[in-house]
């Protein structure tokens, strides 16, 4: 199967942040057995992240306020892209920035590597150099599309947020600029406070809600999506099994991103992409395309 | 490398009031572990994982001890296991202890352990024997959890209470200042809430003796993916699952 003409063994990725760069995961299985890995999010300057504690429990999911840490462009490069590229699937450098030249600059670094598909991040709700600016209004998203679309020539995925009012409005704006497809959804928003301390959990105070829980309404916002742009979706947000990934399917994505899951079982890759197999084999689907967006709404 | 999957608890023990010890049977495991690595523990109906310390490491048998406290819904969850049913966990995750490569009787090493940071320190107990010296700090009597095994492992022990009701009344500090005025102690290993780790690193500074620490933060994957646990170092920020849990107490910031 392809996305924006790229192709993939099968339509699994890791989602951005929770893989790192495939290093830590290849010491249980080979991650090759995935379609593609999406890069942790990298800026232009190495960046420390958030301060501690980054992660909290929520019912069927997880908080999380990271902040963007990752070792700079060109550190990815030349450390940690040759092993991706020599080990894993597909390669998508998943990337966000401050202003406009740091996206263009990382974006402009990346189009002289191998990388095959680039993942403009303008989602990121943890800081606010993390993109999610970029992502909240149209003209926003728009322009900040067109800046990177003018220096690469390689397949462009806009990250999309979910922490706005329409979605389908960002999504057709970056599909005006040039974007070969779009992901999404990026995390939701939230809190959780300890009722002891009266402190939120996290040091961040709000972080990204990720997990089971947000899965709905992940379905539901790739759904809108697919029906309003011509461009691929990729669908992520929540999806535990092979159950959800041919639900998110039917909801119109091409391919799709897990990430908390990974967290949970490290081995859900592999239980995903082999009951993707084994949907097609029970239900006589030959190709999946007879699957993606092939729900059939009621009247 | 570390391994992943569902291994069976093979002896199950409440050792205080809302202190488990687990004993997992898991060749696999206990062939790569090493004392100050840990186990990442999946709960059924929760999407994060639980760290937990390794406290005993058996390779004769092939078995894993752990010993935790009920910290939430998700450790108390934790304690519904019996003998015999399964435990889905990674391990051993994470960057141990460096044990010194020569065992002597007048080369020391001391432990120093506060609550539920005295487990992992066993594991080291079991190798140094009579070498080490366990300084065990508890906050009464009645938490006191452990000191019987370290004295099995031919460790001293050194027992210290806040409220004096056993043992050394007061911080763990005082007896190791005590220690390392003998001269011949050539590590200390520490464990426990972050208060002690600060005052245990300054001690080691003063004598000049090495001093690693093994720290607690809020884990994502475990296995040094989703850069959730992050503790800075002089050499900037590290990943608390991977590049520690243990760090050399002259590099951690805290």
């Amino acid at each position: 199967m392809t996305v924006a003409g790229v192709r993939f063994a099968n339509p699994v990725i890791a989602a951005s942040g929770t893989y790192g760069f495939g290093e830590d995961y290849n010491e249980l299985y080979p991650i090759n057995i995935l379609g593609g890995i999406s890069c942790k999010g990298l800026t232009l300057e190495p960046r420390e992240g958030n301060t501690p504690p980054r992660i909290a429990e929520t019912p069927a999911g997880m908080l999380n306020s990271v902040g963007l840490q990752n070792p700079g462009v060109d550190t990815f490069i030349e450390k940690h892209l040759p092993f991706m590229q020599k080990k894993g699937g597909v390669v998508i450098a998943n990337f966000a920035g401050a202003t406009i030249e740091d996206y263009v600059q990382t974006a402009e670094k990346l189009e002289q590597t191998d990388v095959s598909m680039l993942e403009l991040n303008i989602s990121c709700p943890n800081v606010k150099e993390g993109g999610a600016a970029w992502g909240v209004t149209a003209e926003s998203a728009a322009k900040v599309t067109k800046a990177v679309r003018a220096v690469t020539k390689k397949p462009l995925m806009v990250k999309l947020t979910p922490n706005v009012s329409d979605i389908t409005e960002i999504a057709k704006a970056v599909e005006s600029e040039g974007a070969d497809c779009v992901s999404l959804i990026n995390t939701l928003l939230g809190m959780r406070i300890d009722i002891k301390t009266r402190r939120p959990i996290l040091r961040n105070n709000v972080g990204g809600l990720s997990g089971a829980a947000v899965f709905p309404v992940a379905v539901r916002m790739v759904w809108q999506v697919a029906n309003a742009v011509k461009i691929d979706v990729v669908g992520m947000g929540g999806i535990m099994n092979a159950e959800d990934a041919i639900e998110m399917m039917l909801a119109g994505a091409k391919a799709i991103q897990i990430g908390t899951v990974i967290i949970s079982d490290p081995y859900a890759p592999l239980k995903i992409i082999g009951g993707i197999e084994h949907y097609m084999n029970v239900n006589d689907v030959k190709n999946l395309s007879e699957v993606i967006g092939k729900v059939e709404k009621w009247q | 490398m570390y391994k992943c999957g569902a291994y069976p608890v093979i002896e199950k023990t409440a050792i205080s009031a809302g202190i488990y010890s687990y004993e997992i049977l898991c060749p696999d495991m206990a062939e790569l572990a090493k004392p100050g690595q840990f186990v990442h523990i999946k709960i059924d109906g929760f999407t994060l994982r639980r760290p937990v310390s390794i406290c005993e490491i058996d390779h004769k048998n092939g078995a894993l001890r752990i010993v935790f406290e009920i910290r939430g819904q998700g450790t108390a969850k934790l304690t519904a296991l019996n003998v015999g049913d399964n435990i889905d966990m990674i391990a051993p995750l994470g960057k141990g202890f460096t044990l010194p490569s020569e065992i002597h009787p007048n080369k020391r090493v001391v432990l120093v352990g506060g609550g539920i940071g005295v487990p992992p320190l066993l594991a080291i107990a079991k190798v140094m024997k009579e070498s080490s010296t366990a300084i065990l700090g508890f906050r009464s009597y009645d938490r006191i959890i452990l000191a019987g095994d370290f004295k099995r492992a031919d460790s001293h022990v050194i027992t210290c209470t806040d409220d004096g009701s056993v043992g050394f009344r007061g911080a763990v500090t005082t007896p190791l200042a005590q220690e390392l005025a003998k001269g011949d102690v050539v590590q200390v290993y520490a464990c426990g809430p972050e208060p002690m780790l600060k005052a245990v690193i300054e001690e080691c500074r003063r004598n000049s003796v090495a001093c690693e620490v093994s720290l607690e933060e809020r884990m994502g994957c475990g296995v040094g993916a989703c850069v959730v646990c992050a503790c800075k170092t002089e050499s900037g920020v590290r990943r608390v699952c991977k590049d520690g849990p243990v760090f050399d107490g002259n590099e951690v910031i805290l």
